[in-house]
């Protein structure tokens, strides 16, 4: 009989006892607490699970998102490694070949580069080439995405490479609660995961209002958090505001820039936050287009090959008669990311108005 | 884990996790780092073979002794104007980097990153090249370009993203370029300089050039692929390159064992490639210029690349980002057994009769104040978060050299969002 540890194959409920649906309490968290207790969920459930990136250990991460679990659950379980991108994706595939979880963290999604080959040649092709025989059940964390005047190495949302690559799954949280439960089905799916966490939202909702005061979690329905374990499942979306005029697809922190100006221009728009890009929830985005007869994107990638092309080109397909006026996307612009003009960069609420109202007109 | 019955006799396997000796609120000792008595280690000749002096990438190349003295044979014997130039350009990058430091603090800019501790690894080694020699530095060598004179203006505008600012506010603070004093764009990515500055370096023996490039990195980017792509290349094609290792001990959190130090010398990278290595006392102007001058001539002499660590310590935090404190023990600095490379020269200039404490501290306070009078001239061009100083078309420009037509469309958009928004920042 195989063992369930050691055994890449084994589902992780053979791993691990069955828990309840949702447990503990819940509390007041914000993203990167949320994030944090994902892991040490997961590393209390399941002892397949490591964590492991460049200052992750002692310090407990550059945005403190392991912080506490090294203390807890020992130097071989959670540990800082080399900065070598490449390396900490290739043996974390390697820890993977071996029957472990590796939960490895890119300390910003601005470096992951170095791993693509890692990434793209082997973790998402891995299952495939060997019929079965090994998997990369890797979960990537790497904060990504703009608004903290990182400058173009600390900014990027190249999350499009990704979703390009067969193989790979790419998740996107928005809230707390999403961030917490979608990481825990992240860490226990046997595929390899691209889970980028918008870092401009680590600590509060952004309203795309730069020089407006900075809030926090403790205010937003998202941030309450069940202290146990709970998953939210990988393929789907969540409809966070439910509208006639037109459906806006978004993710990230766009979902609550996208919120902020529905809000003020009082446009009654159906907003789905995608949560997961790759595999995408069709059904979900189908219906919600097939109703209002209008779809918007809006992400902050750069516009070319960009997320929002595939998403067009689906909804396109498969909706091009309910459609009453041309997909609209609002995105970044095709230029690195500026350091000063970071805001004229950003696409804010006035980006997003203007598209509305040219989505309404007709 | 289960242990693998067909062994059982045999005790299981353990995974070596480094720890560094010391954490917040521990006892420095540092007792245990060799430290080599100065004037001990041979200088071969600079057209030796690289597999004749391997004992230099495992000690500590050094010329100042414990009294301030210039000793052995990799004294480089400089008159007392180009040690008093040395002295000066440190204690103004320090200056510098003091009050930039501030005003990062006071929310002037966006990010700041100090040298201090190392700054006799970019401006005594810079003294030591030829002023054509091309530098691909990292994001810690701000001493090359104070260095090379470039003007201290230019590097506050940088760091201020303001409208004097001739990288046009694309660039995080303090990753400057400047080609026309020799120095690299600098990339926020770890390491991409070292295979770029082989690159270079390659380029100007086809071309039968006599200028040679020099790079630096963090011991910690060693671990990344680049650097090791720029053994191989450097060592293939004997490169005219110095490539420099400043070993400060941290990599933000992550102390020098994980990079590989608990094993062997970062200098001992060249073996393995067939490249000459050296291992410096950092912390000792005179060791890295000695050093540095001895690799050049080797580069311009067609005998090929030399690594160089730079043993130091990082005094301060990785960035503005970054706080030491709740990781490393706060006794570090001040037990640092190679102490202050600024204090090590005074003490020498002092020793030699040609400098004294009252100069000193008159310079000190002359830089300062330079530092700040241009300071306040570079606020006249604005700083980070008082609006944008650029035109919004700067943007689209150089991203390709002739502008597509989506991107004069989303300059456009731009534009129209402007005027949507009622100008409330930047102005065209």
């Amino acid at each position: 009989m195989s063992d369930p540890v050691t055994d890449p194959n084994a589902a992780s409920e053979d791993r691990i006892a069955p828990v309840p649906e949702r447990e503990g309490d819940t509390v007041r968290m914000n993203m990167i607490q949320a994030i944090n207790s994902a892991m040490d969920v997961m590393m209390d459930r399941d002892p397949a699970v490591v964590v492991m990136g460049e200052d992750v250990g002692y310090f407990g991460g550059v945005f403190r998102a392991t912080a506490g679990l090294q203390e807890k659950y020992g130097k071989t379980r959670v540990f800082d490694t080399p900065i070598t991108e490449c390396g900490i994706i290739g043996v974390a595939i390697g820890m993977g070949a071996y029957g472990l979880r590796p939960v490895p963290e890119i300390q910003f999604a601005d470096y992951i580069y170095p791993a693509l080959d890692q990434l793209v040649s082997e973790a998402a092709r891995l299952r495939y080439r060997s019929a079965g025989e090994f998997i990369a059940p890797l979960t990537v964390r790497s904060p990504f995405g703009g608004g903290i005047f990182g400058g173009q190495t600390h900014s990027q949302s190249p999350e499009g490479i990704f979703t390009h690559v067969s193989g790979l799954k790419t998740v996107i949280p928005a809230t707390p609660y999403d961030a917490k439960g979608l990481l825990i089905s992240c860490i226990e799916d046997n595929d390899p995961v691209i889970f980028f966490e918008p870092k401009r939202i680590y600590n509060g909702p952004f309203s795309g209002h730069y020089d407006a005061p900075a809030r926090n979690w403790s205010n937003h329905p998202g941030g309450e958090v069940p202290t146990g374990y709970y998953r939210i499942p990988l393929g789907k979306a969540a409809v966070t505001r439910q509208g006639a005029a037109v459906t806006i697809l978004t993710y990230g922190t766009m979902v609550h820039v996208v919120a902020q100006t529905v809000e003020e221009t009082g446009i009654d728009a159906e907003i789905i936050d995608l949560r997961t890009l790759m595999p995408l929830d069709i059904d979900t985005i189908l219906e919600s287009v097939k109703k209002t007869g209008r779809c918007m994107i809006v992400h902050e990638a750069t516009r070319t090959q960009g997320f929002g092309a595939e998403l067009s080109a689906v909804v396109q397909e498969r909706c091009f008669y309910h459609l009453e006026a041309p997909i609209e996307r609002v995105t970044g612009f095709d230029t690195p990311y500026p350091h000063s003009l970071e805001w004229a960069y950003f696409p804010g609420p006035v980006r997003i108005r203007l598209a509305l109202e040219k989505i309404l007109k007709d | 884990m289960p242990v693998d019955a067909k062994r059982a006799n045999l005790p299981p396997l353990s995974l070596h996790v480094p720890e560094p000796q010391f954490r917040p609120g521990d006892e420095v000792d540092f007792s245990d780092v060799a430290v080599p008595p100065a004037g001990e280690q041979p200088r071969p000749d600079t057209a030796a073979d690289p597999g004749t002096f391997h004992e230099l990438a495992y000690t500590l190349v050094r010329v100042l002794d414990e009294d301030g003295n210039a000793v052995g044979p990799w004294n480089p014997r400089l008159d007392a104007d180009t040690l008093r130039t040395m002295l000066r350009n440190m204690a103004l990058v320090r200056a510098f980097d003091e009050r930039m430091f501030r005003a990062q603090r006071q929310g002037k800019t966006s990010f700041y990153m100090k040298c201090t501790g190392e700054e006799a690894v970019s401006v005594a080694a810079t003294s030591a090249l030829a002023a054509d020699d091309m530098c691909f530095p990292s994001y810690r060598q701000q001493g090359i370009l104070i260095t090379r004179g470039y003007p201290l203006i230019e590097m506050m505008n940088q760091i201020y993203s303001n409208k004097g600012d001739k990288l046009q506010g694309k660039q995080l603070p303090i990753m400057y370029s400047a080609r026309d004093h020799g120095f690299f764009s600098i990339s926020g990515n770890l390491t991409t300089q070292f295979p770029q500055a082989v690159g270079w370096a390659m380029a100007s023996a086809a071309k039968g050039d006599t200028r040679i490039s020099a790079t630096w990195c963090g011991e910690g980017s060693t671990a990344e692929g680049d650097f090791h792509s720029a053994l191989t290349f450097a060592t293939v094609y004997k490169a005219p390159v110095i490539l420099n290792v400043v070993n400060n001990q941290w990599a933000i959190s992550s102390f020098s064992g994980f990079a590989g130090a608990e094993a062997t010398t970062f200098a001992a990278r060249a073996i393995g490639y067939g490249i000459a290595g050296l291992r410096v006392d950092g912390n000792d102007p005179l060791a890295v210029y000695a050093a540095t001058q001895w690799a050049a001539e080797r580069a311009r002499t067609n005998q090929g690349p030399t690594l160089i660590e730079h043993f130091t310590y990082r005094a301060e935090g990785h960035s503005t980002s970054d706080d030491p404190s709740a990781y490393r023990s706060a006794q570090e600095w001040s037990s640092w057994p190679l102490g202050d490379p600024i204090k090590r020269l005074k003490d020498h200039l002092i020793g030699l009769g040609e400098w004294d404490e009252d100069r000193q501290a008159a310079q000190d306070q002359e830089l300062a104040e330079m530092v700040r009078k241009t300071q306040k001239d570079a606020e006249k061009n604005g700083i980070l978060g008082h609006g944008m100083h650029q035109k919004f078309e700067t943007m689209f420009e150089g991203v390709y050299e002739e502008m597509p037509w989506h991107l004069k469309e989303q300059m456009q958009q731009m534009l129209d969002e402007d005027d949507a928004a009622g100008h409330p920042g930047p102005k065209r």
